[in-house]
């Protein structure tokens, strides 16, 4: 049930992008059409999935206060803490590298449809971002990250395709000429960011 | 020391290329520290040392980086600056890097880093890439803080945590806006100040 709570919280309260602007980048960019969008928001929510437990495991094994304890006794006192940023960029980085040769080499038409996208999500705040949450969260097992990731992802994946539909749509309005393109994006993110706001008072 | 190309890396990026307006990026941090001044100038800070040495670093061993891994020793190199500088906030500024929280960290994956590196550093020598890299760092700090003063000031009617809207103002009537420290406004603020922007430059307006 927790995890439930967890799951929803982490879609709509506590989205990725309207309550913390992360992966704002590929956000802003990849957001012309609905189908990128779709391919992009699917590889963003993959990857957060897959490394979340993984970087769950590495801080509560390796980098936290006395985390090393489990290899031998005299460790117990080594704080490796500071080295989480690095740890978890390469397990980021690293991942991203396999996804992309294990989709290259089974799926060949995903690959030449997410093309560009899946190295660029190495570099997508999201990700890394959800690591350091998970890390602040303190959660109480692998599993609870692992659904936290996915929700996060699930509610990045619906922000970018409400933007993309948005977007598709709004070609067709006569918008003044120096807020064409980005300008207006920005002022449609922050409008969904105030609708999402109304999940804001829900207790779970 | 400054020849015109040098001047151009260093003074373009403060407008006609600035890394927010103009390259959109290092979106995510721009909208999430500017609830207040102070946290905006800190970040800033630290982004222009980051960016500024990273550059330089990136630069000095261009030559020596095989294509296929530069992201990840990019990534490697940005990584250990920011873990220097969050160590060094955490030791001298304790409140402002609990308030910055995750997103010091996030420097690492701020666009405007690897974007400067791919685009300038790999091919620039060492000199013009720190220049380079203070330029965009300043132009990203001019964005944060101009966001983060309109923000605090109407929203909290403060500055760098003084009260500047004198109490006369709130016994007729006036009342903070608190929607301006709610995330969604900082999107509006920033589009505003495109839109100022693009309506002085026309040559960046886009055509769709």
């Amino acid at each position: 049930m927790e995890e439930l709570n967890l799951f929803i919280k982490s879609i709509f309260i506590d989205n990725m992008i309207f309550a913390y602007f992360l992966g704002m980048c590929s956000y802003i960019a990849v957001s012309k059409n609905v189908k990128t969008a779709l391919g992009l928001g699917v590889a963003v929510t993959f990857m957060l999935t897959v490394t979340m437990p993984i970087n769950y495991a590495l801080d509560k094994y390796v980098l936290q206060e006395g985390a090393l304890s489990w290899l031998s006794p005299s460790l117990a006192d080594v704080d490796l803490s500071f080295l989480g940023l690095i740890m978890f960029i390469a397990v980021i980085a690293s991942g991203t590298q396999l996804v992309e040769m294990a989709v290259e080499k089974f799926s060949p038409s995903l690959y030449a449809s997410l093309g560009i996208f899946l190295p660029l999500i190495a570099v997508n705040c999201a990700i890394l971002g959800g690591a350091l949450f998970m890390q602040q969260k303190d959660f109480g097992s692998a599993a609870t990250a692992t659904v936290y990731g996915l929700g996060s992802g699930i509610g990045w994946l619906i922000a970018i395709v409400g933007l993309a539909a948005i977007r598709e749509k709004i070609a067709y309005s006569n918008i003044p000429a120096p807020l064409r393109g980005v300008g207006i994006t920005f002022i449609i993110t922050g409008l969904m960011g105030i609708a999402f706001m109304s999940f804001l008072g829900i207790k779970l | 020391m400054l020849s015109k190309k040098n001047k151009e890396a260093l003074f373009n990026p403060l407008s006609k290329d600035n890394p927010v307006l103009v390259q959109i990026l290092g979106i995510c941090s721009t909208l999430a520290v500017t609830a207040s001044l102070k946290p905006a100038i800190v970040m800033g800070i630290a982004v222009i040392a980051v960016l500024a040495f990273s550059n330089v670093i990136i630069s000095l061993i261009r030559t020596t980086i095989p294509t296929t891994i530069r992201i990840i020793v990019q990534l490697v190199v940005v990584a250990a600056l920011v873990i220097i500088v969050q160590q060094f906030l955490v030791a001298y500024t304790y409140d402002v890097s609990k308030q910055l929280s995750v997103f010091i960290g996030l420097i690492i994956t701020n666009c405007i880093l690897m974007g400067r590196l791919e685009a300038f550093a790999l091919n620039n020598r060492p000199w013009p890439a720190f220049l380079d890299g203070i330029g965009n760092g300043l132009g990203y700090t001019a964005i944060l803080v101009i966001v983060a003063f309109f923000r605090e000031l109407l929203g909290s009617g403060t500055l760098l945590g003084c009260h500047v809207i004198p109490q006369w103002c709130y016994d007729h009537g006036y009342e903070n806006n608190g929607l301006m420290i709610l995330p969604p406004m900082a999107l509006i603020t920033v589009a505003c100040i495109i839109w100022v922007h693009r309506a002085r430059n026309k040559e960046l307006q886009e055509l769709n």
